[in-house]
């Protein structure tokens, strides 16, 4: 009964008056910054990281972790309500949700978010306490090879997320992938796609497009009609989901957790494909498949659990191995060795009222985002009173900011009026801007790790085929090429998609 | 440039109202800025706050260190000390900021060896280091490990170069990116043996860390503070230390001398700089701070959780460290011109 003394041990620690103060702190700047268009977790962590240096080494790896998961439960937030995806996680998490807003069901789709949030996140949690080293040990599998294999089936996946045409859903992620080819490459430092501006030298920034193509586009085809000058929707139906809707969250839930768990253990990017892989097999396998994009309750419920799931287990290599999988964490390691903590495997066994009191930490942070989110949820529907001609000058304006300060580059506002008319345009001619953003964030990783796999193989390109789980992911790929590209399925797909509102 | 120091002057802005009023009893930085302006006699220094400047992030090596001697220093000198992350292009646009900063004593700048290494690596650098800076001493030379992965088939320094330089067509060498200091150790490393491998960059550390662990890629050269975790742990096999002396954390570990490839002396060293043009007693004043900082026990266990030590008290010295300025800048810049390495920015 190791695990329930360390669990107590665990208990012990984060439940000290100081540790849960910081616990809510951090989960409650997390929701701010994934509610506010523009600043990330990374940002947010790296600005606090100094002030976290007079704390306990627990407290400030509570408080820093509870920014970083906080994120994930405040991005959902704008997608549901005004289609504003923050993170990449939450692009997918706005196709559903913000229909479902506009039938005024935008209670239940941000309960449906907080809910399966909370489920998938002590789910996680549990996970990480009881199978952590093994999982990271598997992760270490995954090398350059396996990565490319995983994003490019991610990839092919998401054409899933497309109502319209396969052809166009392809088209669209293979323009997001060259978007994301912009700025200085990696290996040679050689720009690229820059036109001699060095604003560009970084490359193009993903919320600019996030809210361009999103918000934006969304507005100006809201202009064509009248619907321009009242509100998103005036009526607001139950707050909490139906009876119904739990029955239908119930299955993406679970199977969302478990999705989000194991991807999020993989550290070159296994938490960035976790909420829309999610979606795709929930479409896939729904019997109603031609409900998503129109509000199915199930395309929220599935990826936000996974991402929460993934946001969780993701802190696995760290904790374990001291490897970090994300900025935020590479920002934590810092704080390990600023307390004198050495990162590595030894962290367990040598401070296990750190280990151990981050996990339970993890579970109390989760509790409390779910108490601070569940309340919220009557005040936030509200906001969709608002007549749409004050919200949406008014949303515009807060992005633009929000971008601005991130960096400082004015290029990153004028991104977001160059995607602005691009996803408007692009919604005219029957593409989707869901699939063009996933190519865009997945597109930099499938190249770095494709031209880093034949870096090590000496450009022999078997590598991929020759390690068993790349081959199998890559064999996942095609046959998810096929399903999506059979004419016969085409055609039914386009027979039951044809809807324009 | 100008958008640094908004960016600065903002993120501090954000950071004071967002998160020093919630945390202002806790915080040991809370409200940062200075009065500004008024420096007539030195003799009188610090009257206000001191900011050192680190060109990278926070919690990162660097600025671990500066935050451990900041204390111990603003003792001795009887005033406050800031520390303030002007991250970019590898350190090059905070040490242009301190270049270009009033020298009064009160902009200090912690730089380590990427000072001697920016003038080969960047075409366009705005500051030269010898002309635009005074030397304040140096703090600490962080030693670096030739680290591979568990089953790579070499056991020792010796073997190690046998088998790269007969299968110099399969070995590959991780880096942290152009200019990283892994790639600077791995440069040196291919000099020395006379070999030239297949280097793989990767996005910092951690991803090549993370490779090295899981034995995608062979080895790589990086600092104590990231490997001896990893180490200690045996799940990276170390051949050797890059400094003359061996490592506390790191006993059982080697130096390149005494394994057998001398040619192989490398370290990050760290240092302090002001403006030039900065009182010439006020650069003493910093530096005889940094001497008592670097004697404080507590500095001194801190740095050997991280694998390193402070120089010794003749090297925190401005002459001392002007010295190693000057070595540093011939050696890598033949080393990278060499090796053909450009990171265009």
């Amino acid at each position: 009964m190791d695990l329930l003394n360390d669990l107590a041990l665990g208990f012990s620690t984060a439940l000290a008056i100081q540790n849960i103060l910081y616990c809510f702190v951090g989960v409650l700047l997390g929701t701010a910054v994934g509610v506010l268009p523009g600043i990330g977790p990374t940002a947010t962590v790296a600005m606090l990281l100094p002030i976290t240096f007079s704390f306990e080494p627990v407290t400030a790896l509570i408080m820093l972790a509870g920014i970083y998961y906080g994120a994930q439960y405040g991005g959902s937030t704008t997608a549901i309500l005004i289609n504003l995806p923050g993170e990449s996680s939450a692009a997918v998490t706005a196709l559903d949700g913000h229909a479902m807003a506009r039938q005024g069901r935008a209670g239940a789709a941000l309960a449906a978010a907080a809910i399966g949030s909370f489920i998938a996140g002590t789910v996680a949690t549990v996970v990480l306490a009881v199978a952590a080293p093994p999982l990271a040990r598997v992760a270490l599998q995954f090398g350059p090879a396996e990565y490319f294999s995983l994003v490019l089936l991610g990839l092919i996946v998401s054409i899933a997320l497309a109502r319209g045409t396969a052809l166009k859903a392809l088209a669209m992620i293979a323009l997001g992938v060259l978007l994301g080819t912009v700025g200085q490459d990696i290996y040679t430092g050689t720009p690229r796609f820059v036109f001699d501006r060095r604003e560009l030298y970084g490359g193009i920034d993903f919320v600019s497009v996030a809210v361009g193509m999103f918000g934006v586009a969304e507005i100006l085809r809201n202009l064509e009609n009248e619907q321009a000058s009242t509100a998103i929707t005036s009526r607001v139906r139950n707050l909490w989901p139906t009876r119904e809707d739990w029955r239908r969250m119930a299955g993406p839930i679970a199977r969302a957790t478990g999705l989000g768990s194991a991807l999020g253990v993989l550290p070159g990017g296994g938490h960035v494909l976790a909420s829309f892989t999610s979606y795709a097999v929930e479409k896939r396998i729904s019997k109603r498949p031609q409900e998503f994009g129109n509000g199915a309750i199930e395309g929220v419920a599935g990826p936000e659990s996974a991402n929460n799931a993934a946001a969780q287990t993701s802190f696995i290599p760290l904790l374990t191995l001291g490897l970090p999988a994300h900025p935020v964490m590479a920002l934590m390691v810092g704080a390990f060795i600023v307390h004198g903590i050495t990162p590595g495997p030894n962290v367990i066994t040598d401070e296990p009222a750190l280990f151990w009191g981050l996990i339970a930490s993890m579970w109390i942070g989760n509790v409390l985002l779910v108490l601070l989110n569940l309340p919220l949820i009557g005040l936030w529907v509200r906001m969709l009173r608002i007549p749409y001609k004050v919200l949406f000058p008014m949303i515009i304006l807060f992005a633009a900011i929000g971008t601005y300060s991130l960096s400082f580059n004015a290029y990153d506002v004028y991104t977001i009026v160059f995607f602005g008319i691009l996803g408007y345009i692009l919604i005219k001619c029957g593409c989707e801007p869901a699939p063009l953003l996933l190519g865009f964030v997945l597109g930099p990783l499938l190249e770095e790790n494709m031209r880093r796999a034949l870096i090590i193989s000496r450009g022999d390109a078997t590598v991929f085929l020759t390690r068993p789980i790349s081959a199998v992911l890559l064999v996942l790929a095609v046959a998810a090429l096929v399903l999506a590209v059979l004419p016969a399925i085409r055609k039914r797909r386009e027979v039951v998609f044809t809807e324009e509102e | 440039m100008r958008s640094t120091s908004r960016y600065r002057a903002t993120t501090q802005m954000i950071a004071t109202i967002g998160v020093v009023t919630l945390l202002t009893a806790c915080s040991g930085n809370g409200g940062t800025t200075g009065t500004g302006g008024s420096t007539g006699a030195t003799g009188t220094y610090p009257e206000e706050n001191i900011t050192f400047v680190v060109p990278f992030s926070a919690g990162g090596p660097t600025d671990t260190v500066t935050r451990m001697i900041a204390e111990p220093m603003a003792a001795k000198l009887g005033g406050k000390i800031v520390v303030q992350n002007v991250e970019g292009a590898g350190g090059t646009v905070g040490a242009g900021e301190v270049a270009r900063a009033e020298p009064d004593g009160y902009t200090v700048l912690m730089h380590h060896i990427g000072m001697s290494t920016a003038p080969a690596l960047y075409q366009n650098l705005d500051y030269k280091p010898l002309e635009d800076f005074e030397t304040i001493g140096l703090v600490t030379e962080v030693p670096m490990t030739i680290v591979a992965r568990k089953d790579f088939q070499p056991s020792t320094l010796q073997d190690l170069v046998t088998y790269v330089k007969a299968n110099a067509d399969k070995v590959t060498l991780a880096n942290a990116g152009i200019g990283a200091a892994s790639h600077l150790c791995g440069l040196l490393f291919q000099t020395a043996v006379g070999v030239k491998l297949q280097e793989v960059p990767y996005e910092g550390t951690g991803p090549a860390l993370t490779d090295l662990v899981g034995g995608q890629v062979d080895f790589m050269c990086d600092q104590t503070t990231n490997t001896t975790g990893q180490i200690s742990a045996g799940e990276v096999k170390a051949y050797a230390v890059t400094t003359p002396e061996r490592v506390k954390s790191l006993p059982d570990v080697p130096t390149t001398t005494e394994a057998g490839l001398p040619q192989l002396q490398v370290s990050v060293w760290h240092g302090l700089y002001a403006p030039k043009g900065t009182p010439q007693d006020v650069v003493a004043k910093l530096s005889e701070a940094l001497k008592v900082a670097l004697a404080d026990q507590k500095v001194i266990d801190q740095m050997a959780k991280l694998g390193t030590a402070p120089v010794p008290a003749e090297s925190a010295t401005p002459q001392a460290h002007r010295a190693k300025l000057e070595e540093q800048l011939g050696t890598w810049a033949k080393v990278i011109a060499d090796a053909g390495v450009k990171a265009a920015s």
